[in-house]
């Protein structure tokens, strides 16, 4: 089964995925003093790129690539608030079920591995939005303020990009991770995957303020998808026809990175040699 | 019930390359488990011994599906495990002994809830099921507690019910009291001697606890060195390999040692001949007549009969193939 079949299921089956998000979402609550670690941290990182785009935008001269003030701003709380919810780091529970033999559990479940995966993230990474993602956009208005866009749709479409990049970002850690049924070991991988991942995605300054060459290089890739087309579309930053366009991007790359992590899947699953007796 | 075995296993061979580090290349194959053959019937109890390495756990993993045979057949409840490993989930429970199948950070009753649903439990049907294991296992006072402050002997409960909350026609369990106390192991085996009677549920047990064995499995495999090398019932077993038991006498007056008695060896004399130790072999003489020959000579005050170690006979197995 593919994320696209998941449309489909039974009822009985969405049952199951359905307590899977909910578990996700309350093991994460057991979490809360991290969740607030990460709110200090997004917020004060918040301030630091704000201070250091602001001053490159005043270098420019007011504008760069499309950027003025009030949409640098937007930018920086919007891509900083979405940090508890999209995983760029490359690792995931998965690869370490995998290293220790945890994951015979897992195939012993009547379930996808990858759509139960994917539900138990997605569970987990929404509950970030309360303690988290919401507080450090708020700071971020309250203080900096920003420039939103006006009317419902940019806002409709925001929310629907933000949860295509969210199981986007984490479709493509999953075949990331199951890489360790052939390799084990898979640290190197994942701090490359995360130096890639997180400059590309335009977490440290906007894809559109790449040069050229290098924004072209970009875009090529499914980065951008998980973390730029949300902040651009929530922005206000894309919008009508471009918006759809980098929203429809988003579902190809779901189901091009879905496709693979679903033969890796089957094709690990004839390798798995379970470690550990 | 269905007459399909639940396990049919034929010339099942596995083989894994084992490669020296830095060498991802070079390796050499090693045959984990070797051209072997059985069959458990439906309502069965097997125990599966054998030595670390012997092959159990290889074994057990190619009947869940989750590794592939190098070569050989395997059906288990008469499905292919590999291919129709989500079938093959609805109708076996498996525990691992060392590895949790629990959310850790939720409570117990949420794990049974998500299990129940995975498991395509209505509503009625997990009420009950739930309700039963948790009265038999004893688990209602902690259900509400999080799965990472419970004590092992608890979670081991917990862990034992998750598996059989889908009441599966085979429940494959791996070392599933190790580390467990006296009282936590007794209270276990009781659970599985009435959820067998009550459901009819086959059960196959890897162990190194043969009082698992002793009371759970009235039919042994022991395999060794991936081929199966006794396929019966315990004390079939014993008498094979010629397995002795051990008579312990306590005497009313210190006696000289209770060398000489027919078919019987001397083993060890404490408290000054107060307490003697004999061995004697059940097929050429019976404990009456041992008992009767020493009290020819002392007055008997208590005595007791210790059964053969099993990890002893399984030794002896072993030597006996070489």
């Amino acid at each position: 089964m593919t994320p696209t079949d998941a449309v489909s299921m039974p009822p009985a089956a969405a049952r199951a995925y359905r307590r899977l998000l909910a578990a996700g979402f309350r093991q994460q609550s057991a979490y809360l003093a991290a969740a607030v670690g990460g709110l200090v941290a997004n917020v004060t990182f918040g301030f630091l790129k704000a201070a250091i785009l602001l001053a490159t935008l005043a270098a420019a001269g007011g504008t760069l690539g499309g950027y003025d003030t009030g949409r640098m701003l937007a930018y920086v709380w919007v891509s900083q608030a979405m940090l508890g919810l999209i995983n760029v780091s490359g690792r995931d529970v998965l690869g370490e079920r995998i290293r220790t033999g945890d994951i015979a559990v897992d195939f012993l479940r009547p379930l996808d591995l990858q759509l139960a995966g994917l539900s138990t993230h997605l569970g987990t990474r929404l509950f970030t939005l309360l303690p988290r993602g919401l507080p450090t956009l708020t700071i971020g208005l309250l203080t900096t303020g920003m420039a939103l866009p006006s009317g419902p749709a940019p806002y409709l479409l925001g929310a629907v990009s933000v949860l295509l990049a969210t199981t986007l970002a984490y479709l493509a850690v999953y075949a990331l991770n199951m890489s360790a049924l052939w390799l084990v070991e898979i640290r190197g991988l994942q701090v490359t995957y995360m130096v890639v991942a997180s400059f590309c995605c335009g977490l440290y300054i906007p894809v559109g303020i790449f040069p050229g060459w290098l924004e072209t290089l970009a875009r090529l890739t499914p980065f951008p998808s998980m973390l730029m087309t949300p902040v651009d579309v929530l922005s206000g930053y894309a919008v009508g026809t471009d918006a759809l366009r980098l929203v429809l991007a988003q579902v190809a790359w779901v189901v091009v990175v879905g496709l693979l992590g679903h033969l890796l899947t089957r094709a690990g699953r004839r390798h798995l040699e379970v470690q550990g007796g | 019930m269905s007459r399909t075995p639940v396990v049919q296993v034929s010339g099942l061979t596995r083989d894994f390359v084992v490669r020296p580090r830095g060498h991802r290349l070079r390796g050499r194959r090693v045959r984990a488990v070797h051209d072997l053959s059985f069959t458990v019937r439906p309502g069965e109890a097997v125990g599966y011994i054998g030595a670390n390495g012997a092959g159990k756990s290889t074994t057990i993993k190619m009947l869940a599906g989750i590794l592939v045979p190098t070569a050989g057949e395997v059906r288990t409840c008469g499905l292919r495990p590999v291919q129709d490993r989500r079938a093959l989930a609805r109708r076996i429970g498996v525990v691992f002994g060392q590895r949790s199948q629990l959310w850790w950070d939720l409570p117990v009753a949420e794990s049974f809830r998500i299990l129940a649903a995975i498991h395509h439990l209505d509503a009625a049907g997990e009420r009950a099921r739930t309700g039963e294991l948790v009265d038999r296992l004893e688990m209602g006072a902690y259900l509400d507690t999080p799965v990472r402050q419970l004590s092992l002997g608890q979670r081991m409960r917990a862990e034992v019910a998750a598996a059989l909350l889908h009441s599966p026609r085979l429940v494959i369990l791996d070392e599933p009291t190790i580390g467990l106390d006296v009282l936590s192991k007794q209270r276990l085996r009781e659970f599985l001697i009435e959820e067998r009677r009550e459901h009819g549920t086959s059960l196959m047990l890897t162990t190194h606890d043969m009082g698992d064995v002793e009371r759970l499995c009235p039919r042994v495999l022991v395999i060794d060195d991936g081929t199966l090398a006794y396929d019966g019932t315990l004390s079939g077993l014993s008498r094979t390999v010629g397995a002795r038991r051990v008579l312990v006498v306590d005497l009313e007056r210190p006696t000289e040692p209770l060398t000489g008695i027919p078919s019987t060896e001397h083993l060890s004399t404490q408290a000054q001949g107060l307490q003697q130790r004999l061995a004697f072999d059940p097929e050429r003489t019976t404990a009456a007549a041992v008992l009767a020959a020493v009290s020819q000579r002392s007055e008997v005050r208590d005595l007791a009969i210790e059964e053969p170690d099993i990890e002893d006979v399984v030794r002896r197995i072993y030597a006996a193939r070489r």
